[in-house]
């Protein structure tokens, strides 16, 4: 393992070092009718946190130097994440390294940024609002003790429904945090490995008030200049991003840097939840590898074992 | 004389393309390909069989005539499917077992050719170098490379597609498929080891006419093909509303590992 995060921090340097000299070579690469060209499959993880560490204060980016030190230290923690301590529940868990879905094992891409998140300044996301902490605890109320009873009290993810990888905004989690893009005329699609296409009209057109509630959202799209803007709204109630209301607006842009990177951008408005919009930005690397078909739901062998073993753990304190 | 010779042979010729159904005018993309982008659905009974088949109870009897098995005069070629007799019995047995087996209860992928006639929509987005298909069900997902080569790297629900252009139609061959889908609700089924050769042809701006050939000597005495129209759903924004089937098959896979004593919420996570 650590000879590994050894191997991925030279490689980083190596990469930083080359990466200026080709950048601008195809930053304004075109579809055959004229829209900027984005497809491609991509991934999504990357060396900056999510959130600032508070003591950054504002601090947006780091100099090479010290983002050398702080992405060696990160992916070392990555790799020593798989170490897990015997008889926890992460234990059980199969070895994310063992079986390469440590988040450092795919493409990374470099960042100098000190967060994803850009908005606010402290790179921090705001608190849940009063009527949002309510909320969560009135949910959280409802569900205590009742959490293994069946397969609808377990989480969207656990139920092959939804993922953070995938839903908008998307945000780097887990194992298998790529995507990819396709273009036609008129459409952009955007399929995260593990989810749903999201097919996106590149129109203009508004999206409607009297959006159905869906899992995903409905996405409507539109070319700025070189970047994509996509709009999505209209979440169904569960889909409680962080907690967000079905209120929850997202708007992404995505424009090409170069070859290999596109630049993803998001901000997230729901008064209800948060008391001011935030967002952030990170960049998306090309994965130079073919995205290949996640059967979820078909090989759902966790959410069986997870009910079972709660059964079990059931009868066991029932019958001591 | 041979003015008139040609202008009869291009009457004839103008004639037979009509009594086909094929247009001239097909729409197409920028790279002279004709454009089958769109949300297509099929109109029949094939979802139910395959084969020709008379109306029938519902499996559950008591869902009552609504839900009544509809009948068909069947989309396979020459009427019967060439099923070796082994694989006859097991296709009885399935449709025997098709409370419990049907991996569309399951809210499974469909696989291929089964997704194409579900009763539910597909679209197609199409590209110099990708033709895209996105299915309603099970938001399964088909990546068809254009002029492909590559072979399939493992096995899949939804197979490995590698296409090409046959003059005005585009022509795809299907493999790795996992061999766990079936071809409708009647059981009808492939193994792992089949090839299936579809072809797209547009009749039309709002038709589109599907055939898939099934090579599976493990399974059939020798390959058969399906053939059917497409309509194009022609409503002002073509999307459909996504349809995440997962909740309304959790009770029936996971229903025997529930707490004793609760109840499945119906209702509750419906959309």
């Amino acid at each position: 393992m650590k000879q590994q995060a050894a191997t991925a921090g030279v490689l980083v340097a190596i990469a930083m070092a080359i990466a200026p000299l080709c950048a601008q070579a195809q930053k304004n690469a075109r579809t055959a009718w004229g829209d900027p060209d984005i497809s491609g499959a991509y991934a999504e993880f990357t060396t900056a946190p999510l959130e600032r560490d508070a003591k950054f204060g504002d601090k947006e980016f780091f100099t090479p130097a010290e983002h050398e030190e702080f992405a060696k230290v990160r992916l070392t923690q990555a790799f020593d994440a798989d170490d897990t301590e015997p008889g926890t529940q992460e234990d059980v868990h199969y070895s994310m390294g063992q079986f390469a879905l440590s988040e450092n094992e795919g493409v990374t891409s470099l960042n100098l940024r000190t967060s994803i998140v850009t908005q606010p300044k402290n790179g921090r996301i705001p608190p849940l609002t009063a009527a949002a902490v309510a909320r969560r605890d009135a949910l959280a109320a409802t569900r205590k003790g009742k959490e293994f009873d069946g397969p609808e009290m377990r989480s969207l993810t656990e139920r092959c429904i939804l993922w953070p990888s995938t839903v908008a905004p998307i945000l780097p989690r887990g194992y298998n945090s790529n995507l990819q893009i396709f273009q036609s005329p008129g459409y952009v699609i955007i399929q995260g490995e593990m989810g749903d296409p999201r097919v996106v009209p590149t129109d203009g057109r508004k999206l409607p008030d009297n959006l159905l509630p869906q899992w995903n959202g409905t996405s409507v799209g539109r070319w700025d200049g070189q970047t994509f803007v996509i709009e999505t709204a209209g979440f169904h109630p569960q889909t409680a991003w962080r907690g967000a209301t079905e209120k929850m607006r997202v708007t992404e842009r995505i424009t090409r840097l170069d070859e290999d990177t596109l630049e993803y951008a998001f901000t997230v408005t729901d008064p209800d939840t948060w008391a001011e919009p935030w967002g952030g930005v990170y960049p998306l690397t090309a994965l130079g590898a073919l995205l290949y078909e996640y059967a979820c739901t078909e090989g759902n062998y966790g959410m069986a074992n997870i009910l079972s073993g709660a059964r079990k753990g059931e009868r066991e304190t029932a019958n001591p | 004389m041979s003015r008139i010779l040609a202008v009869s042979v291009a009457l004839l010729a103008a004639c037979a393309a009509n009594a086909q159904g094929v247009l001239t005018a097909l729409p197409r993309a920028a790279n002279g390909r004709p454009d089958m982008s769109g949300v297509w659905q099929a109109l029949n009974t094939a979802h139910w069989n395959l084969e020709p088949h008379v109306s029938a109870y519902p499996v559950v009897i008591e869902l009552g005539a609504q839900f009544a098995v509809p009948p068909g005069k069947g989309v396979v070629e020459g009427g019967t499917i060439p099923y070796l007799p082994e694989a006859r019995a097991q296709r009885d047995q399935h449709f025997e077992n098709r409370l419990t087996d049907d991996p569309e209860g399951k809210c499974y992928m469909g696989g291929v050719p089964r997704s194409t006639y579900m009763p539910y929509p597909f679209q197609i987005l199409q590209n110099e170098r990708d033709v895209v298909m996105v299915y309603q069900f099970a938001t399964a997902f088909r990546r068809i490379f254009v002029d492909g080569k590559e072979e399939a790297p493992l096995d899949s629900w939804m197979g490995w597609s590698n296409g090409r252009w046959d003059g005005d139609t585009f022509v795809v061959e299907v493999t790795g498929l996992n061999g766990l889908t079936w071809l409708d609700r009647a059981g009808n089924y492939a193994s792992g080891s089949a090839k299936i050769t579809e072809r797209y042809q547009l009749l039309g701006p709002n038709h589109l006419q599907y055939e898939a050939t099934i090579d599976d000597s493990t399974v059939f005495s020798r390959p058969w093909t399906i053939r059917m129209p497409l309509y194009r759903l022609v409503d002002a924004d073509p999307r459909f509303l996504e349809f995440k089937c997962e909740p309304y098959a959790e009770e029936k896979i996971y229903g025997h590992l529930r707490k004793p004593g609760t109840a499945a919420p119906v209702g509750a996570s419906s959309q």
